[in-house]
């Protein structure tokens, strides 16, 4: 099947551009881009096509980009599936123009062997309309204290590893598995960190945290974290990503890494980039995230330093949780959002703000996570993966928590004014989402 | 100047207070401060109503009080322990207030060890909340005691100079009573242990210091604090020796106060460990037991205020 996207705004991360022009797409791949607009019985010809071979979609001028590649989802399979289920998160995805996730494995029990692994995976492709990258834990059971299989989970598809929020606290133990996943090529993902600093708080310190008399954390707990796992990087040379930076105070530390040849990279969450403290206002339980949000000028430090690549990929860390861990005392509700729906609307924000541009906004959604996990995907190249997102990044709406396709409807902005929607989504050339006409 | 009215429908905080409400609480309290010195001691401002005593939380002297001003005012008032009952059995805040809905209580009093979780439960039931203090954020009632205790022994409610001291970072009264002073335009110095005040109550327009003597030097009003031994996670101070030295009220730093400084107590003491005994008992210093006193009269005044405008939203709807 061959299908020829035309009339589109092409929206390329990697060459930086933002214009006019087509794709042609067939077994899944890129195979042809064309710039400006050209009559598609042309391209046609060009290519030695017949019409009744091919599949038009006229874009309308919208914006086509390349799939959003999501490191961090929380899909709740094993043991919370009434959270979600690989059929629902793929569903979300679709509807949220991510043609990629790359699960987490803080699920219950935990994927920390190659078992656990294998029957994720079953799930995830029996069920998810999206491709599903699993990533396994780092230490057995996330404790801390052995480290898993490496080389087997990843011979089973574990594209990296991580204890998720759980921080390595014993540095042996860190280093060892650094240096054995480095022998193996495997990425590891962090989440930096200080746990001692950041025990039981619920808040970043600060003015709002005073006011509502809520436990909370020094921004500085982010930094410490980070710059104990640099050291060891510069110890070990591991391959190594932050799973969110969040703080001003954490730049300086990275983009030195960085400078000095470390292996590292940053992502940070949409969360992060587009809320601040002061949006938890009377304990709203949805702004209760991990780590904490923070204040406007961190915000607008981590803004910047994805303009400057400093951090390199944006994530939505969708965690669903239900109504009953949210429905809770501030201190005692579960944290993280849903947001495989909501990232993309969600990053038209800082659109809208004229922070950031289009192509430097999908260098952070999709170029940049495929190529830190070695994937063809996140590039308009001829003979790529035909993995595409078509959106309209000016069409207002309003959003109903209960419109989502997650199971669970966990996310901050509900009921808020957002602006920008995906029209249609396409994993391996085929459409596995259309926004049904208003 | 808007003229003293009260226009909320719960008490969950003295943050979205007015001053002139501040001012309505306190001047009606000053009657019901008048009617419980007499003997004959029973208004009917609450005939009719139900009260409902949830506390979270153990508390003697302040479910006591509310417990005293309901049964002054003639409601009928029921106490319910809940650390002993419901969340041992897995009930969430949630279902008890669906529960609490079911029994039609006109008037909540609630304390809970977690911030917000007051708020939480006023959203959810059809009642006046009042809240008896959430975790480490808000106590109202004891700022409004606290507050008709200066305003009757200083003469007025601004322009004081006064000193909140000790545990800052655990206490939902030094909460309470800093956004309260500070609406009424006091000055506000925060004195104790840096691991104990956070430095962002600067923010507010507190002065902080570590000195105690050089903080509470000519100050009109000095407020302790109880050293809540059962919040630390361990760690702030070396001892309690050492904190009685350097923080604890004796004569000697008293005596850098205004010689007609007023000392307070939210209660319970320890005494040696925030406070000398003999400054505790000393009447022409310690309006502590007065505090107390207001206590009962201010939390009659806020629930009559609270029921006057649950009756008139009712009537409203009812319309």
């Amino acid at each position: 099947m061959t299908t020829l996207l035309h009339n589109a705004r092409l929206i390329d991360p990697e060459l930086g551009t933002d214009a006019p022009g087509s794709l042609l797409i067939a077994q899944g791949r890129i195979l042809a881009r064309l710039a400006g607009q050209q009559d598609t019985t042309a391209i046609l010809a060009a290519h030695g096509l017949a019409a009744a071979d091919v599949t038009l979609v006229d874009c309308n001028g919208k914006c086509l980009a390349p799939g959003i590649v999501d490191i961090g989802v929380k899909v709740c399979e094993p043991g919370e599936r009434h959270k979600e289920s690989y059929k629902s998160a793929g569903l979300a995805a679709a509807a949220g123009g991510v043609t990629t996730i790359v699960t987490r494995p803080d699920t219950t029990p935990c994927i920390d062997s190659p078992e656990t692994l294998e029957f994720v995976t079953r799930r995830a492709q029996a069920d998810a309309p999206v491709n599903v990258l699993p990533m396994a834990a780092l230490t057995k059971g996330r404790a801390g204290r052995e480290m898993t299989e490496i080389r087997f989970l990843m011979d089973a598809g574990a594209v990296a590893f991580t204890d998720c929020d759980h921080v390595v606290t014993d540095t042996k133990v860190f280093s060892r598995a650094l240096t054995y996943a480095k022998s193996c090529g495997a990425l590891v993902m962090a989440h930096p960190q200080d746990p001692g600093l950041s025990a039981g708080a619920a808040a970043t310190s600060g003015k709002f945290a005073a006011l509502r008399g809520l436990p909370s954390v020094s921004p500085m707990a982010e930094r410490m974290g980070l710059d104990r796992d640099i050291a060891l990087l510069e110890m070990t040379g591991a391959k190594y990503h932050a799973d969110q930076i969040t703080t001003a105070r954490a730049l300086p530390a990275l983009e030195r890494a960085k400078a000095n040849g470390l292996d590292i990279t940053a992502g940070t969450s949409i969360h992060h980039l587009t809320l601040n403290e002061l949006d938890v206002a009377d304990y709203r339980t949805f702004f209760k995230v991990k780590p904490p949000l923070r204040s406007e000028e961190d915000r607008l430090a981590v803004v910047e330093a994805l303009r400057d690549g400093v951090i390199d990929v944006i994530s939505s860390m969708h965690t669903p949780q239900d109504e009953e861990s949210k429905r809770l005392p501030f201190e005692e509700a579960a944290a993280g959002a849903v947001a495989l729906e909501t990232l993309l609307p969600a990053a038209m924000r800082l659109y809208h703000a004229e922070l950031l541009d289009l192509p430097t906004l999908f260098r952070a959604l999709s170029l940049n996570p495929a190529k830190r996990l070695g994937l063809a995907s996140g590039r308009l190249a001829e003979g790529a993966p035909a993995d595409l997102v078509l959106f309209d990044p000016d069409v207002p709406f309003v959003l109903d928590r209960f419109a989502l396709q997650s199971k669970s409807k966990n996310t901050p902005f509900d009921t808020q004014r957002m602006q920008g929607r995906v029209l249609a989504t396409y994993v391996a050339g085929r459409p596995v989402f259309a926004q049904r006409k208003a | 100047m808007q003229p003293p009215s009260f226009d909320q429908r719960h008490l969950l905080g003295i943050e979205p207070l007015h001053p002139h409400e501040i001012t309505a609480i306190l001047d009606l309290a000053e009657t019901y401060v008048a009617l419980n010195r007499q003997t004959e001691k029973h208004s009917d401002a609450l005939a009719g109503l139900t009260q409902v005593n949830m506390f979270f939380e153990n508390s003697t002297r302040t479910q006591a009080s509310f417990e005293l001003a309901g049964k002054r005012l003639g409601a009928d008032v029921m106490n319910m322990a809940m650390q002993a009952s419901s969340i041992k059995k897995g009930e969430t805040l949630i279902d008890t207030a669906m529960t609490l809905n079911a029994m039609h209580p006109d008037l909540l009093v609630v304390r809970h060890p977690h911030s917000g979780a007051v708020d939480l439960l006023a959203q959810k039931v059809h009642c006046a909340v009042l809240n008896a203090g959430d975790g480490r954020h808000e106590h109202p009632t004891q700022a409004l005691l606290d507050a008709l205790t200066i305003r009757r022994a200083k003469g007025r409610l601004h322009r004081l100079n006064i000193a909140i001291c000790g545990d800052i970072a655990h206490s939902r009264v030094a909460r309470s009573n800093l956004i309260l002073l500070g609406k009424m335009e006091n000055r506000i110095r925060l004195i104790g242990p840096p691991t104990l005040v956070p430095q962002q109550f600067a923010e507010f327009g507190a002065e902080i210091y570590d000195d105690m003597r050089e903080g509470l030097k000519d100050v009109d009003v000095v407020m302790m604090l109880r050293l809540q031994k059962e919040r630390m996670d361990g760690g702030f101070i070396p001892s309690e020796r050492e904190y009685f030295y350097r923080y604890g009220l004796d004569a000697d730093k008293l005596a850098l106060a205004k010689p007609d400084a007023i000392v307070m107590h939210p209660g319970p003491m320890n005494r040696g460990v925030e406070i000398d005994g003999t400054i505790a008992d000393d009447i022409k210093r310690s309006v502590i037991q007065e505090q107390v006193e207001m206590g009962v009269a201010v939390r009659m005044a806020a629930m009559d205020l609270l029921a006057r405008n649950l009756r008139r939203a009712r009537q409203a709807e009812a319309r």
